[in-house]
């Protein structure tokens, strides 16, 4: 995947360069506003990461430009401002996801991960399937080798999120943003558990796991 | 003294004794100028009838015994003390008779009334002045014993001169009597004045001074120092009270951030030098990879908990600033407390807490979701864990009720709770945390930040004792146009 990372702080971004060049994706860096907008304009990219507070040109104006552009690169807004009202202004500029400094790779790795993704389909289809599960999202039902599996409303909600991410790494945050619309920091591991008893519900009585908890990170759906 | 005169000069009280003086002076000289032009309007009048009457009288002594008895009455009656004045004189104003023996110039030229008051001098009164007067009618007398009257000037029928006068004396009189009263009572009036400026705008300066003074030792840092209350219940002692309560809330504040600072060095410091030590532990080691993973892993942990209480603090202070533009929408706490309730049931079940809800029904207040959302969750976090050290099977219920245009959402638990009164008053302070939570994972900060939500909503937060266990009582108004 082609990232453009737009951040001015050297050490930062050096140090996601170098983390999701590992993670098998090719990184360009631009340091401020001005050159980024280059960059992104001229090239093409899987993702943008900007940084909200840039030199010569801030971040949201920045994407603004991009967007009467027509550019539609997805991107993933970094600040340190952290507040409701900022997050919605930060999207309401064209961002398509917000993390607030400071953050954990992994979360910036999963979403990155799971917005490339949304670029790529953006239809979204009506039945889930991973391996023998089954999820249909107008009856309402899953399955599992053709047995009806009865969940509870944000059960299948959280399901449903999993399954459109199959494969990709969810973190306990994005399923509270996205199953839960909270944005705050439930304290309590209160996913891990809405997640062991989905995960009790759709596993118990078949014999291969299909919901993975992906240490220091957060859960994948994955069959097989 | 004499140096502070010009300070007072610059009081409020000065300036408007000033102005009541200048006020009720012109009031004074107007009123006096009225009266004294309609007295003279009213004398002049009468002193015109009388000359009317007098010359009624000479005509018909004329028409009876032609200019003899004429001249002869004159004779007559200008003799008298007081008399009027009289004069014949021929048609070129040569004087003949009466009792006149010069007057200003022109005087006779013109028939009927003087147009204005004039000077004369009666016979036997201008000795002293008598060479100056040699020119007779013709030039202006400037003898010092003068006169001014009004007279009626006529013509006989043989083409002499009468005059028939009255000297103005009374009237002059009159207004001179009144232009003394004025100026004694200005000057009594200015005096007055002078004197009630000074002991006013002394008092009122002495008053401020001390405030002054006061406030200035306050810059100096003292802010136990209070302004001085006279106990006169005045205007003074208003200002000084408010500015005592303003100073009270400042000190209040102030101590508060001293504190408040005081509990970030602690409770952010303590974390850090724990991550500090951890990772030296680490490195002084030696390389097992084993280790320095756990001892990275601590490390991260310790930093996250550390960036939630960051993230806590900058919270409830921009809250409690109030600056903060988050939007307020329509949120039913119904919704607010099923999707808490449903959010954190499993870890309650998972840790043998019940968890109860009961709604009456849509309760709608103006607010911010996530805030509310927030502060709910911390609430219900709380109790659940403390629930879990009661001596009953752990319970948590949140009960959802409107009554009297508010709406109270209470979170019980039947913990421990907190039995000190003054204690539960502390709970809700930032960084508080009683002896026995200190050991809890946690920021300290979760009750305050429900707490500098509700404010946030014009609410308030009250914790009260459930017998057994912690009660949280948070109270939203209704929302303005209803449900």
């Amino acid at each position: 995947m082609k990232i453009l990372v737009i951040e001015d702080d050297r050490e930062a971004a050096d140090y996601l360069q170098k983390a999701l060049s590992e993670a098998g994706h090719m990184v360009h860096l631009a340091a401020d506003g001005d050159a980024g907008f280059q960059l992104a304009d001229s090239s093409d990219y899987d993702v943008m990461v900007v940084d909200r507070m840039l030199p010569r040109r801030d971040g949201l104006s920045l994407i603004a430009a991009l967007r009467s552009r027509g550019n539609k690169t997805p991107v993933l807004i970094l600040s340190a401002l952290g507040e409701v009202d900022d997050r919605v202004t930060g999207l309401r500029a064209g961002g398509d996801d917000y993390l607030t400094k400071p953050y954990a790779f992994s979360e910036l790795l999963a979403r990155i991960e799971v917005l490339s993704r949304r670029a790529g389909s953006r239809e979204i289809e009506t039945v889930y399937r991973s391996g023998d599960l089954e999820l249909d999202r107008l009856s309402h039902s899953v399955r599992r080798a053709g047995k009806e599996i009865v969940l509870q409303p944000r059960e299948f909600r959280l399901l449903e999120y999993l399954m459109r991410h199959a494969g990709q790494v969810v973190t306990r945050t994005m399923l509270l943003e996205n199953v839960w619309d909270y944005h705050f920091d439930p304290q309590t591991n209160v996913i891990d558990v809405h997640v062991s008893r989905l995960r009790s519900k759709i596993e118990k009585g078949f014999d291969s796991p299909v919901l993975h908890t992906v240490r220091g990170a957060g859960y994948m759906l994955k069959a097989g | 003294m004499a140096a502070r005169l010009p300070a007072i000069m610059r009081t409020t009280a000065a300036r408007l004794s000033a102005l009541y003086f200048i006020l009720f002076a012109s009031a004074a000289v107007a009123l006096v100028f009225y009266m004294t032009s309609l007295s003279d309007r009213m004398l002049t009048a009468q002193t015109m009838e009388t000359i009317n009457e007098e010359v009624q009288g000479l005509g018909q002594a004329y028409q009876r015994g032609g200019l003899p008895l004429l001249v002869r009455t004159i004779d007559r009656r200008g003799r008298q003390p007081g008399a009027n004045l009289y004069l014949i004189a021929d048609p070129n104003g040569e004087i003949l008779s009466g009792n006149v023996e010069s007057l200003d110039a022109g005087v006779l030229e013109t028939e009927g009334w003087t147009a204005r008051p004039f000077a004369y001098q009666r016979f036997g009164e201008a000795g002293e002045g008598r060479g100056a007067a040699a020119g007779g009618g013709r030039e202006t007398p400037t003898v010092t014993r003068r006169h001014e009257a009004i007279a009626v000037v006529l013509r006989l029928p043989n083409q002499m001169i009468m005059m028939v006068g009255r000297d103005l004396g009374e009237p002059e009189q009159f207004r001179t009597v009144v232009r003394r009263a004025l100026a004694a009572a200005l000057g009594a009036m200015a005096l007055g004045g002078l004197a009630i400026w000074y002991i006013v705008g002394r008092r009122a300066l002495k008053r401020i001074d001390s405030v002054s003074e006061a406030s200035a030792r306050i810059m100096e840092g003292d802010l136990s120092q209070r302004l001085p209350v006279a106990g006169a219940g005045d205007e003074f002692d208003r200002l000084s009270e408010n500015l005592n309560a303003m100073l009270a809330r400042i000190g209040t504040l102030n101590e508060g951030l001293r504190q408040v600072s005081d509990n970030i060095a602690h409770d952010l410091k303590t974390p850090l030098t724990r991550l500090r030590n951890r990772a030296e532990a680490a490195l002084a080691k030696g390389a097992d990879p084993g280790e320095h993973r756990a001892a990275l892993e601590a490390a991260i942990a310790e930093s996250d908990q550390l960036i939630r209480t960051f993230n806590a603090i900058l919270m409830i202070s921009r809250l409690e600033a109030g600056y903060s533009a988050e939007r307020v929408t329509k949120v039913d706490l119904a919704d607010a407390v099923r999707d808490v309730v449903e959010l954190y049931e499993p870890a309650a079940e998972e840790m043998g807490v019940t968890l109860e809800a009961r709604a009456a029904g849509p309760a709608v207040v103006d607010g911010n979701r996530e805030l509310i959302g927030q502060a709910l969750s911390n609430v219900v976090d709380n109790a659940i864990k403390y629930s879990t050290d009661g001596v009953a099977p752990p319970l948590v219920t949140v009960v959802l009720s409107t009554a009297d245009g508010a709406v109270r959402l209470e979170i019980a638990d039947n913990g421990p709770g907190i039995p000190d009164p003054a204690d539960r008053q502390r709970a809700t302070e930032r960084f508080v945390r009683l002896e026995e939570s200190r050991t809890r994972p946690g920021s300290g900060l979760g009750l305050s930040l429900a707490k500098a939500v509700m404010r946030f909503h014009g609410g308030q937060l009250d914790l009260s004792d459930n017998d057994p266990g912690l009660k949280v009582t948070m109270i939203f108004p209704d929302s303005k146009d209803g449900p």
